[in-house]
């Protein structure tokens, strides 16, 4: 292991994030820490997750797409953001593609994903 | 001044900070950076250091060199450059400088060699907007246009920016700021990029625009010394 990948294997282990196990088509929803002014708070933010770029390591990132008041919205999270209080999987979803950009086109009903019933965790 | 360092440009990476702030950094590397030799008023009519780093090995050594080594009792090193400092910001010969040389949040000028990109183009080189992608122009949408004038002046002026060698140029990055520094690896988090290529060497100094902060270790931070210093810190300061 050369001496960048070992530095951030260390700070990913320092930084003890407990990361669930999801992939692009999963709906999630992530509790993001706000500051206002002095105080802060967990904002939840829920959605499809339509990528994951730079897998699981210090760079890696996903993207969760939602649509709020008609408008479709998308958020990008590093990984392992500091900022990110907790990842929570509401629902596994069936899907045969690694990004789910083509969702962008699309409204309602033919934006639907199935649902994965036969969801099984990796053996870690 | 005080003396600057010889490190290794590992790569880059970012960290996370507390407050959800994410940093990209450069990692420098120490290593094996050792006082090799001197520079005195009275030998040499000025005063500097002459830093080493690196391994080389014995047998790649040219005898010269390995006399030179031998004087200072230190293993061949593969990269020497020389820091001017004042009189009294002499190091001892064979000393070993820790990363601790630098404080965290202290700016610092990098100097590096950049990376070569062989004979390039205007657009490349000077950020020229090379010519149009249709309305008669052929084959040279990437030109660099015209020259100059007419008969007068009749020549092409000194230093017009032209196509030619880019890169691989020693270049220097003024102001970086020092993000993390870590003795037992000899390891230095320099905020964004640095020039050269990584397994480079580049010299670390502080940042001549901005004032030094409070603390910083003179002349250096020793690697040996550095149990001793801790107690004897308040009277040096």
């Amino acid at each position: 292991m050369d001496l960048i990948a070992q530095l951030e294997a260390e700070q990913v282990a320092a930084l003890g994030k407990d990361i669930p196990d999801f992939k692009a088509g999963d709906t999630i929803r992530v509790g993001y820490k706000v500051t206002e002014g002095s105080r802060s708070r967990v904002q939840n933010y829920e959605g499809v997750c339509i990528s994951r770029k730079n897998g699981s390591g210090i760079a890696g990132s996903f993207t969760v797409r939602k649509i709020s008041f008609g408008e479709g919205v998308e958020r990008v999270f590093p990984l392992h953001s500091t900022n990110i209080d907790s990842i929570t999987v509401v629902r596994r979803g069936r899907v045969r593609r690694a990004k789910l950009y083509y969702l962008r086109s699309r409204r309602g009903k033919s934006a639907r994903i199935a649902e994965d019933t036969t969801y099984k965790a990796k053996k870690a | 001044m005080r003396s600057g360092i010889i490190a290794k440009k590992v790569g880059m990476t970012r960290l996370f900070l507390e407050d959800g702030k994410q940093v990209p950094v450069t990692v420098l590397q120490l290593d094996g950076l050792q006082v090799t030799a001197q520079r005195t008023e009275e030998k040499d009519g000025y005063t500097a250091v002459q830093l080493g780093a690196g391994s080389a090995k014995v047998k790649r050594v040219s005898k010269a060199m390995r006399g030179h080594f031998a004087a200072a009792k230190v293993e061949p090193k593969r990269k020497l450059v020389e820091f001017r400092v004042p009189a009294d910001g002499l190091i001892e010969v064979g000393a070993e400088i820790s990363a601790e040389h630098f404080l965290e949040g202290q700016k610092v000028d990098v100097t590096g060699t950049s990376i070569g990109k062989g004979f390039a183009g205007a657009m490349k080189r000077w950020n020229f907007g090379g010519l149009r992608a249709s309305h008669g122009v052929s084959i040279s949408h990437r030109s660099h246009g015209s020259t100059g004038q007419c008969q007068d002046p009749g020549k092409v002026f000194k230093g017009k920016k032209m196509a030619g060698h880019m890169g691989a140029a020693r270049v220097t990055t003024q102001n970086l700021e020092v993000v993390k520094t870590d003795a037992d690896r000899g390891l230095i988090m320099i905020k964004g990029a640095v020039p050269g290529s990584k397994g480079g060497w580049v010299t670390v100094k502080d940042a001549v625009k901005k004032k030094a902060p409070e603390g910083l270790p003179y002349p250096a931070a020793l690697k040996s010394a550095a149990a001793e210093e801790v107690s004897a810190e308040g009277g040096e300061a």
